[in-house]
């Protein structure tokens, strides 16, 4: 029963053998108050702006109203939450302590050791320093900023002072409001103007139990005619401690710029995963989100686009699938502000075993935005009859020269097509797990290559078992 | 249950099998050795298609009596999978389509699910190309969505593609021949053909002499109602063509009363 890098957590801690109750070292008291705020922004020493920025923040979250809509929350307790764990101490977890399915779903990824230990919280750190660093010597030769946020504020506090909060208002909802008061890790994306950036930009690279946190915060900004491709996740399952994820992505794409940015998210079942991810598109720039929902116990994720000037396109193509006491609510929210601006929605969700998704979206078009074009098209896929999918599409459209489309379909599986692929010899399973990966290929062919070939590893391991 | 019944491979006895209750075949025995060719014809809803779903295993397809063997197994015990794995294959007469995989993805994994080690990536592309030079169809085929937005005779060429590379030792061709154009039913029958002579047995269902002008059957069954009702040689299929199925429709009819 070995214990793994006894040495970073200090032999004094282990020397019971307690595993179970093994308490990190440096971890804010249970529960939120301002005295907690505070001694986040001390550990980190942060500007005074920024601590008001936190302390505005907690008056917002106390004050604003849980969601009255969407998934059940009345689960989460905040008092029962530690919002700040210092990243060298968050590692005091032993490989014991991992379920094992979520064990064997690495052993069956072929997830590397190292980062096994990392995804399931016992690793501090993914030792991937090597190959990040000739990646970032080309970055930094074109001027590209991508630190974590906590050091883009160190290193460059004039920029992020001048964006941070901007896209995304500290009081914007509840849970924005509560990452904005105890928002920690996260990415810092600076690309200069006119710069394309070819390799895209995976948080995995750096990965550390700081840009894990349970509540990051990201900010991209693209300057005009600027490119990048940021992707963030992974398909591997990520076992947290604290049961409530609530990140922050702000994103400024300034004219004729493009940017990508691509989440794989699969916590394990037992976490809340309320994400706020906004960007705002000007001149002619693009703005595409794709989203993957895989795991947590409720997701709860809208990315938005804010066309503000003529000729902006903003795109969301996301993915969900919920199994057994599973809740994905996902959508995206296409703020149409300026005329000739369009948008593209493609949602695909599965549920399986008594899962529940739900497409929400919201298209807006602003009075004089004329020749708005926006397309949504979502489908839901059922695996069987247990399983619930709804569709939520609000509409406000305030100009009447527009063309607003939106197509819903729900199907299920048919014998016909399992019996035809069954009858070339695979499994039920297989057959099930391959019409499945043909449903949502449309958008998994949008991912980088080893993201599509994980994500197909992993709808047939999520198949298994799941017919009869 | 013996072994190898004689030379015949699949030996179906006395099949019974209904559909929501309606019993549509009622009571079917037909052998087929292996590397014959049987062709089995008859009316529209007589049943053929049935009896090719029921060897098959489709789950609508109850089979309340009778007994299927095929090289010596016991086919209504397996799954439609373990059919498949045995050598059992059925192209379709309405070929279902499957969105967003690709032809060359799904037969790799077919081809695998009936090998014992995986072929390597390189040598199934060998295998698919040439297959799919034998039945000139143009390779980017291999990289559309299975059946998505095919043609009808694209299907019908797509399903003698899967058994060219599958290799079955028994194949049930369900109205293949129907949806092709000329020049494809000589493309086809050559490829159907080139498989037979070795172990391929083949059962074709079909309504025209003209496949069987290409594909020379051993053997032709008429099915009425449910029911062979007549088995003969090549001349049978010329006769029917020549005659119609009105003779047997009435002599069936008169079995009933
Ligand atoms: N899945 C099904 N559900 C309901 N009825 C069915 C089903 N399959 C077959 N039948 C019925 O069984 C009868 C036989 O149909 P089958 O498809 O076997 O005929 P067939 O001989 O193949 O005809 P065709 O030459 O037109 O292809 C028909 O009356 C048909 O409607
Ligand atoms: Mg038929």
């Amino acid at each position: 029963m070995a214990v793994k890098d006894i040495d970073q957590v200090g032999l004094d801690t282990y020397k019971f053998g307690f595993h179970d109750d093994i308490q990190p070292v440096y971890t804010s008291p249970k529960g939120l108050s301002e005295s907690v705020v505070r001694e986040i922004s001390r550990q980190k020493d942060e500007p005074a702006w920024m601590l008001d920025f936190r302390l505005e923040a907690l008056r917002q979250f106390e004050r604003k109203p849980m969601p009255t809509w969407g998934a059940d929350l009345s689960r989460i307790d905040f008092d029962d939450i530690h919002y700040y764990i210092r990243p060298q101490d968050r590692q005091a977890r032993s490989w014991d302590d991992v379920p094992e399915d979520i064990k064997s779903t690495f052993d069956k990824l072929g997830i590397p050791e190292a980062e096994r230990k990392f995804l399931a919280g016992v690793g501090a750190q993914y030792d991937s320093e090597v190959v990040y660093h000739s990646i970032r010597d080309d970055l930094e030769e074109q001027g590209v900023i991508f630190l974590d946020m906590d050091s883009g504020l160190r290193e460059h506090e004039d920029v992020v002072r001048e964006y941070f909060g901007t896209v995304i208002p500290n009081g914007d909802n509840k849970f924005a409001a509560l990452n904005s008061a105890v928002w920690s890790g996260g990415s810092f994306v600076y690309v200069p103007e006119g710069v394309r950036v070819e390799i895209p930009l995976q948080a995995y690279f750096r990965i550390n139990a700081e840009n894990m946190g349970q509540f990051e915060r990201t900010l991209i900004i693209v300057e005009p005619g600027a490119y990048v491709h940021y992707v963030e996740g992974c398909t591997a399952p990520v076992y947290a401690t604290d049961s409530l994820h609530s990140a922050v992505v702000e994103i400024i794409v300034k004219e004729g710029g493009r940017c990508r940015y691509t989440t794989i998210q699969n916590w394990s079942t037992d976490v809340f995963n309320l994400v706020t991810k906004r960007a705002v598109a000007y001149r002619d720039a693009t703005m595409e989100w794709v989203d993957g929902n895989l795991g947590s116990k409720v997701t709860m994720k809208y990315p938005a686009v804010y066309l503000m000037e003529p000729g902006a396109h903003g795109e969301v193509l996301s993915i969900a699938f919920a199994g057994e006491d599973q809740h994905q609510d996902a959508g995206a929210k296409m703020v149409h502000a300026a005329p000739d601006t369009s948008s593209l929605i493609t949602s695909k969700s599965i549920s399986r075993k008594g899962g529940r998704t739900a497409y929400r979206g919201y298209v807006q078009v602003m009075p004089e935005a004329e020749r708005c074009r926006s397309n949504v098209e979502c489908d839901a896929l059922l695996i069987d009859d247990r399983s619930r999918s709804d569709t939520y599409p609000y509409m406000d459209i305030e100009e009447s020269d527009v063309a607003i489309q939106h197509e819903a379909t729900v199907s299920k599986v048919s014998d016909q097509q399992l019996f035809y692929l069954m009858s070339r010899g695979l499994t039920q399973e297989q057959a099930m797990a391959m019409v499945v990966s043909g449903f949502i290929e449309p958008i998994v062919k949008e991912l980088p290559m080893e993201y599509a070939v994980e994500m197909n590893r992993l709808i047939e391991l999520q198949m298994e078992g799941s017919i009869g | 249950m013996s072994a190898t019944n004689g030379q015949s491979t699949l030996s179906i006895r006395d099949l019974h099998v209904s559909v929501d209750d309606a019993e549509i075949l009622r009571g079917v025995t037909l052998e087929v050795g292996a590397g014959e060719v049987h062709a089995l014809m008859g009316p529209n809803g007589s049943g053929k298609s049935t009896l090719a779903n029921a060897l098959m295993g489709h789950p609508a397809y109850d089979v309340s009596a009778g007994q299927v063997h095929f090289k010596g197994h016991d086919v209504l015990e397996l799954e439609t999978d373990e059919r498949a794995r045995l050598g059992l294959f059925l192209a379709f007469q309405y070929p279902a389509e499957i969105p967003g995989v690709r032809v060359a993805s799904f037969l790799r994994m077919a081809l695998n699910a009936r090998r014992e080690s995986e072929i390597s990536v390189m040598e199934f592309r060998r295998l698919l190309l040439d297959k799919m030079q034998m039945l000139r169809m143009d390779p980017k085929f291999a990289s559309r969505y299975l059946n998505d937005g095919f043609s009808g005779g694209e299907k019908k060429r797509n399903e003698i593609l899967q058994l060219a590379v599958l290799e079955p030792e028994l194949a049930i061709l369900d109205e293949t021949d129907s949806g092709l154009d000329i020049d494809a039913l000589r493309i086809v029958a050559d490829g159907v053909n080139r498989l037979r002579g070795s172990e391929l047995g083949v059962l074709v269902i079909t309504h025209y002499q003209r496949l069987l002008n290409y594909i020379e059957p051993d053997r032709v069954h008429v099915m009425i109602d449910g029911r062979v009702v007549e088995s003969g040689g090549k001349e049978l299929a010329e006769r029917l063509e020549a005659e119609g199925y009105e003779r047997f429709a009435a002599s069936a009819a008169s079995e009933e009363t």
